[in-house]
């Protein structure tokens, strides 16, 4: 058995650590890339969101790399992505490929239906070994969530742009090639000394983005654009609504590790978006909000083209846009986006907070005032 | 004066209005539709509305606002599940709150949440809290509810008979109730329409599509023609369960139609855009070409769909079914 699994960000790194340890064959399919996309596009129905093609390219990559296992998350709705397993078995039935297909669907009441259809899987290994290898994946993905917190700090304060990136890949290579805890704290601890030996201009004033959106945009470089170190670029400080282990938390472990998680930002949705709408849809406006309250300087949305629970929170974020006076802009991916236009689009939303922020500066200086105004600018690519 | 309540002609209109509309003529309200779909009315709601919504939902906000001045109160329910464990659609979770805080000069909205996912007496809860805003008799409530509940049945019967939901609407405004028998037919072979009854009842979005299939001598079928018995028991045969109400329908009545004798033809119809139908479509499809004995035809609609190219479709899709049954 050769087990495979759809990318989503540096998920792999989590994954590969669990499968590894109980001693399951892995085959991590290559990173997204153009030749994903099309294979993935030309293969899935016209309409489905972009991440359901992604991962079929995913699994067509790793079959021809011989996997013959897939390992996938389900769900019970309403969104597609509980749906996404089921539709891309018939795919690769009807392509001819022999993959068998293992959905790990949310527990419905205990944690054990998880571990349940994890063995299937892993086989023979003991029940310990088990927990002990998800704990070890769940320890991996707080060490790529610290080093990203880290350098989205540096990236908009460097003098030389690009060195923060240069230590983060391999950073992240460190830590997918920790074999044990021991070597994970090595990783860990090495990634922040190379960190922190970068110079930076602590003095720089930056602007701060908040990114909000559906989970695969917002976690996966390859479809948004790299959209994090195109701002870390132009001088701007990113925070994501949620980090992988967030998302781990909350979608496989039930939230049962007490970290911050989506609750919050589902607790400030109302009085806009007053009910769950599937996906991340109340989090877009309940994260929005938030960023508000910890006066960022904008917020951008992003989200597949027809994703359903970002086109609900998308007719509704201007509203907040304009109530807290936080501009917006939403960024909608397809597999026809390319990078020239939105890199454009993007400076001219950075410029306008810039301005924004230069003005407020003064204003608050000379006057006190926090008169605010929002804007809402909207980019399709 | 009596207390008009205002529906709009879209949506879960075509799958719920004798039920509403039953109910609230039992409190005695006035229940105000708004007019038939016109292009002024889908032109309006195209503006109103995001870009990236689906058509059906930009509709319903051209329906908004042709009625929301004649009216006390819109009852835009969030109706997250009708049926137990199922959904039918996110955007339908966000309904009230998209409308809320995009069109300007509301009347109140009457959104109370309907929700029967985990209990079916959620139902008569949701109903009971509409009712509230209009008596504290509890037993009148209980009433309206009840009559609703009855004309609902109606319609369903009326449905299984034959009728397709908007003329069971209409035999039903006009007081025939008790219809006993199918309606008559004239055509020499029978398609399946499936698709989002929004989408294929509303005559002006779906381009007259049944009125058009008719006039070449078809009978349409849609899955409304079918009890929930048969759905269940026919979209049982995926190895999951569809969690979206109205696509397990689809799915359903594609997996009856296509062992049935009596069909010649499954048509799909598809907004632009739509989440589930780009899931439910593929499936359909994929299992119906691997049958590869009933003729398909997917059709996807948009605002800028042209009428000529449908009919050309149409034509050459019902003329190739009569070749291969003059073959056979
Ligand atoms: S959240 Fe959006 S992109 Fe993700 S599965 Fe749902 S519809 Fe698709
Ligand atoms: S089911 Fe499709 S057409 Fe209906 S509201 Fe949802 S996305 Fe729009």
């Amino acid at each position: 058995m050769k087990v495979t699994f759809p990318h989503m960000g540096n998920m792999y790194i989590c994954l590969k650590a669990v499968l590894t340890s109980l001693g399951v064959e892995v085959v991590v399919p290559p990173m997204p890339s153009k030749k994903t996309l099309t294979l993935g596009t030309q293969h899935s129905p016209e309409f489905a969101c972009l991440p359901l093609k992604i991962n079929m390219g995913n699994f067509i990559e790793a079959y021809e790399m011989g996997a013959d296992t897939i390992l996938m998350a389900g769900g019970v709705g309403p969104c597609r992505f509980g749906y996404y397993a089921q539709v891309q078995r018939e795919i690769l039935e009807d392509m001819g490929l022999k993959m068998k297909m293992v959905v790990l669907e949310p527990p419905q009441k205990h944690i054990s239906e998880l571990l349940i259809k994890i063995r299937e899987v892993t086989g023979s290994s003991s029940w310990i070994d088990v927990v002990r290898a998800i704990r070890f994946g769940w320890h991996k993905a707080r060490a790529v969530d610290e080093v990203e917190d880290v350098l989205h700090r540096i990236r908009p304060r460097e003098y030389e742009p690009g060195r923060a990136d240069v230590v983060y890949k391999k950073a992240l290579k460190w830590i997918d090639d920790a074999h044990d805890r021991n070597e994970l704290k090595d990783a860990i601890s090495k990634a922040r000394q190379e960190l922190d030996a970068i110079p930076v201009d602590n003095g720089r004033e930056v602007v701060r983005i908040g990114i909000v959106g559906e989970i695969y945009v917002m976690l996966e470089p390859f479809v948004n654009l790299e959209v994090e170190k195109q701002l870390g670029r132009l001088g701007v400080e990113v925070e994501r609504s949620i980090y992988l282990s967030e998302w781990i938390n909350d979608h496989l472990f039930m939230g049962l590790l007490k970290i911050k998680g989506s609750k919050e930002a589902r607790k400030h949705a109302p009085p806009y978006v007053n009910h769950f709408v599937g996906g991340h849809g109340q989090e877009t406006i309940g994260s929005t909000v938030l960023f508000a309250n910890r006066n960022y300087d904008g917020v951008i949305q992003v989200q597949p083209f027809t994703c359903m629970p970002e086109i609900v929170a998308e007719s509704i974020i201007p509203t907040v846009s304009r109530d807290l006076g936080i501009p917006t802009f939403c960024l909608i991916v397809d597999e026809h986006s390319g990078d020239a236009g939105v890199l454009t689009r993007l400076e001219a939303f950075v410029d306008l907070l810039a301005r924004k922020k230069e003005k407020n500066t003064v204003k608050n200086t000379v006057l006190q005032s926090s008169e605010k105004k929002g804007e809402q600018v909207c980019a399709d690519i | 004066m009596t207390v008009k309540v205002g529906i709009p002609r879209a949506l879960l209109f075509y799958y719920y209005f004798p039920m509403w509309n039953g109910f609230f003529r039992a409190l005695g309200a006035d229940v105000i539709l708004s007019s038939n779909t016109t292009k002024a009315i889908l032109d309006k709601g195209v503006r109103q509305s995001v870009d990236d919504a689906c058509l059906p939902v930009k509709l319903f906000f051209g329906h908004v606002l042709d009625l929301k001045d004649r009216v006390d109160y819109l009852f835009i329910p969030r109706m997250v599940s009708v049926e137990r464990k199922e959904y039918i659609c996110p955007k339908f979770l966000g309904l009230p709150d998209m409308i809320r805080y995009n069109v300007p000069d509301l009347p109140p909205i009457l959104d109370v949440t309907v929700n029967v996912s985990r209990s079916e007496k959620n139902l008569f809860k949701a109903f009971a809290e509409v009712g509230r805003v209009f008596t504290s008799n509890p037993r009148t409530i209980r009433k309206a509810y009840n009559r609703g509940i009855e004309e609902q049945e109606r319609f369903h019967r009326l449905n299984h008979l034959g009728y397709l939901p908007h003329e069971a609407i209409e035999q039903m405004g006009r007081g025939l109730l008790n219809q006993n028998h199918s309606p008559a037919r004239q055509g020499d072979m029978t398609i399946a329409l499936v698709g989002h009854g929004y989408n294929i009842y509303d005559s002006y979005i779906s381009m007259n599509l049944i009125q058009k299939l008719r006039d070449m001598g078809v009978r349409v079928v849609t899955p409304d023609n079918l009890t929930g018995t048969i759905i269940e028991e026919k979209s049982a045969e995926l190895p999951k369960k569809m969690f979206w109400t109205l696509g397990k329908r689809m799915i359903g009545s594609a997996f009856h139609y296509m062992r049935s004798d009596s069909i010649d033809g499954i048509i799909h119809v598809a907004s632009f855009g739509c989440g589930p139908d780009s899931f439910t479509g593929e499936i359909i499809e994929r299992h119906l070409r691997r049958r590869r004995n009933i003729p398909f035809l997917n059709l996807t609609i948009d605002e800028h769909t042209g009428e000529a190219g449908i009919i050309t479709r149409l034509e050459a899709y019902v003329d190739m079914i009569r070749l291969r049954r003059a073959a056979q």
